[in-house]
């Protein structure tokens, strides 16, 4: 074993400046030079150059004005008591799924709880289950095109636009499968309520 | 199921399987000391390192150095990364100010890593430096699926060869896996996934006010180029907590299929380069065969137990056309996540793209049952060709138990031997999955760690052991893994895992290799056939089944009949 150990220690410490030194600051390097937007988080900035978001990362809408996302299981450190965490939805520095398995009691009444609300303001008799269920990452960007037309006429209402009008708003932000087989079809939430603030009112 | 859902499996499959000959035929090559494309370019920097090193390249191991060797570079990085997450805090590379990483975390973390688990008590974002995830974990990454392709190179050699004592020279396996595979790969990955949407930066974390006037902290670093290595070399940390299904590390379904390929692509690609070194391109196809077949019914059973949905969501008013979405993005739906939740359990990765936890109680039994199969089909880099190539010997010696010769496998002749030290092995994974889970239920400690209640909150303990034991890393991640039991015994869990089963191997391979390899005859089974693949394929499934089926009834089992019922925790 003690002959081992010099060829032990000195190939793990040059192959950490290959592979953890030299191999992601070469790939850092390469990346900011070919696709700098992506490299950085595809950050989406409003007119001021003020950082909005990122076009990856869903984001808690609450207003009627906006389509809302997917429900998020992500917490942040309480504000009154910082060694507790509240419910912090979307939060982009902590991500996780709410982890609950499929006979969770919890799980169920939040189902519940949302399920009844969405239906009582919609009227719909079946809802798209990505409307109630909590995402992975708690971070989903995206709702199911399903889900978005549910919330189309609230949105129109809020603002006072044709319902049409903002269904085909979402048609235009609808991505389908990739090349035909991969994923699902789905809407990015973030891109469409800031195509909807772009629209001339009324 | 949809039939978009049903080719996009089959379009990875088709995929994988056309990268197997030139990627099995270039690591052959490579491994038989042959001069490849690289060489001109890396050739002077490996023999740089051996002369540091003091590695003569030539010399040879007979087994026992070489699993020493094996060995003692895996203390050194163990060490090494220990160190480095405990010093985290005072090291540069920090800029979010992050603490030094606790001891037992530290302890649990540096085994994982090592042991090409990437079992995660953390949540990346939350607790490790840049540093500690650039020159620690990545590291590891590739240090330890290196490893694992040195020691299957080994027994492929041992098989190989014959009448002799030497199995090659693991600096020099370790370190061409590692500069000419696994480096080239994971620079062309990485810049791929970039392009996909994955950051690549330095910087710590963008503070956004969002449209609706919120404070948004976005952590970002360097992702992409942890996260190739992460799926190429089947160990599957994530640079988030959330893992691959985090839009960071996986933003399209493009990415995600990217990153299917890259998990199955060496593993798989291993059994070629093992047939074109025993001389018989047959021995490898008929491995894959078998790995290909069962892992095709995983994701069958995976894919049908997702896409049925949860009943007690669909009587609350939810559409089940679109499956069991809780835990799961939408952007990959049912068909993506469930074939990925039975890839990254095949293999042993481990990334997951969507929370294993919140799988219906079937699709969550599949990846546990894979994991508790060993993890071969196709396995991690290495240690899925070495795991298979086992349970083809155990076949060869079943069948040579049916009609009552001495069995033999590529002309070797299996003895008491070599059966011995194979049991050994085999039994390290049942002795730490259920010896650790039946002292965790019974621990009040422990079972204060559970998320969820009833057979799902077994389940969450037998799959953190499975998950541990079997090398894999993915989890029912309610369980609070962070504490001091689970981050001990999960942490030794995952070293009998990898080094208790590998050394017994290794000896295997010694054995074989001092054998001289006898000609076909009359009475030899031929073990290319579609009739050995069936062969193997069962003693796969009945070995797994004795062992774990009882362990299962009790979790996902009788949950499923349990959430039919509609009853709940």
């Amino acid at each position: 074993m003690i002959a081992h150990l010099r060829p032990a220690l000195t190939l793990v410490l040059m192959l950490t400046a290959v592979t953890g030194i030299a191999y992601p600051l070469a790939v850092t390097g390469v990346a900011q030079a070919v696709f700098p937007g992506a490299a950085n988080g595809s950050l989406v900035t409003d007119g001021k150059g003020t950082v909005v978001g990122s076009a990856l990362i869903g984001q808690a809408f609450s207003g009627e004005r906006y389509f809302h996302p997917r429900p998020s299981a992500t917490t942040g450190a309480d504000p009154a008591d910082p060694s507790k965490t509240v419910y912090a939805p979307y939060n982009a520095a902590a991500s996780t799924g709410s982890n609950l398995g499929p006979t969770s009691t919890r799980l169920v009444e939040r189902v519940r709880a949302d399920a009844e609300r969405l239906t009582a303001e919609t009227g719909a008799r079946l809802l798209p289950a990505d409307a109630v269920t909590a995402s992975g990452s708690g971070l989903d960007p995206h709702i199911s095109p399903a889900h978005a037309l549910l919330q189309a006429s609230r949105v129109a209402r809020a603002r006072g636009l044709p319902v049409d009008r903002v269904e085909a708003l979402v048609a235009a932000h609808t991505e389908g499968r990739t090349f035909g087989i991969l994923g699902e079809p789905r809407v990015n939430v973030l891109l469409l309520n800031r195509a909807l603030d772009a629209l001339p009112s009324g | 199921m949809t039939l978009a859902g049903w080719l996009q499996i089959a379009c990875l499959f088709l995929l994988v399987l056309l990268a197997v000959k030139p990627l099995g035929g270039y690591m052959a090559r490579l491994f038989s000391g042959e001069r490849t494309l690289l060489a001109s370019l890396l050739g002077p920097l490996e023999r740089g390192f051996y002369a540091a090193a003091g590695v003569d390249a030539r010399k040879e191991q007979g087994w026992l150095a070489y699993a020493l060797a094996m060995l003692t570079f895996n203390a050194a990085g163990f060490a090494f990364l220990y160190a480095l997450l405990r010093l985290q805090d005072v090291l540069p590379g920090n800029p979010q100010g992050f603490a030094g990483v606790a001891p037992d975390l530290a302890f649990n973390t540096a085994a994982s890593f090592v042991t090409n688990t990437n079992w995660q008590s953390y949540g990346g974002e939350t607790t490790m430096s840049h540093l500690s995830q650039m020159a620690g974990l990545t590291v590891q990454n590739f240090l330890s699926a290196a490893t694992g392709m040195a020691l299957a190179v080994a027994l492929i050699r041992a098989l190989a060869r014959g009448g002799v004592k030497t199995l090659g020279n693991f600096w020099v396996d370790a370190t061409r896996a590692t500069l000419y595979v696994l480096l080239p790969l994971a620079f062309l990955v990485a810049l791929a996934y970039v392009a996909t949407g994955v950051p690549q930066t330095l910087a710590g974390a963008v503070e956004a006010t969002t449209v609706e006037g919120a404070r948004q902290t976005i952590a970002l670093g360097p992702v992409a180029s942890q996260e190739a290595i992460k799926q190429l070399g089947t160990n599957g940390g994530g640079f988030f907590n959330a893992n691959s299904a985090h839009p960071f590390e996986n933003p399209t379904p493009l990415s995600n299929l990217i990153t299917l390929w890259c998990i199955l692509v060496l593993p798989a690609a291993l059994t070629d380069t093992f047939g074109r070194m025993v001389g018989d391109r047959r021995q490898g196809a008929a491995l894959l065969a078998a790995m290909a077949l069962l892992l095709a019914a995983a994701i069958g059973a995976t894919y049908w137990a997702e896409a049925s949905g949860n009943p007690l969501l669909t009587a609350l008013g939810l559409d089940p056309a679109a499956g069991n979405m809780e835990g799961k993005e939408v952007r990959f739906g049912v068909a993506a996540s469930a074939l990925f939740a039975a890839v990254t359990t095949a293999v042993s990765c481990g990334a997951v793209n969507a929370m294993h936890a919140s799988l219906t109680p079937i699709g969550g039994l599949v990846p546990m049952f894979l994991m508790q199969l060993g993890e071969i089909l196709p396995g991690g880099v290495g240690s899925g060709l070495y795991g298979m190539l086992v349970m083809a010997i155990l076949s060869v010696f079943v069948a040579g138990l049916m009609v009552g010769r001495t069995p033999e496998y590529l002309g070797k002749k299996i003895g008491a031997k070599e059966m011995k030290l194979l049991v050994l092995a085999i039994l390290v994974l049942p002795l730490a999955i259920l010896g650790f889970s039946a002292v965790a239920a019974m621990l009040p400690s422990a079972l204060a760690s559970l998320a969820n209640a009833g057979p799902h909150g077994l389940s969450e303990i037998l799959y953190a052991y499975t998950s541990g034991a079997a090398n894999n890393g993915s989890a029912f991640a309610g369980l609070s893994a962070n504490t001091l039991w689970y981050n001990t015994t999960i942490g030794l869990a995952m070293l009998m895992g990898r080094f208790a089963y590998v050394v017994p191997v290794m000896a295997i391979a010694g054995s074989l290799a001092a054998k001289t390899r006898v000609p076909v005859s009359a009475g030899t089974l031929p073990t290319h056939t579609p009739l050995f693949v069936a062969l193997l394929s069962g003693v796969i499934l009945v070995l797994g089944g004795l062992q774990f089926f009882p362990a299962l009834a009790l979790g996902p089992l009788v949950e499923h009949f349990l959430m039919l019922a509609g009853k709940l925790f």
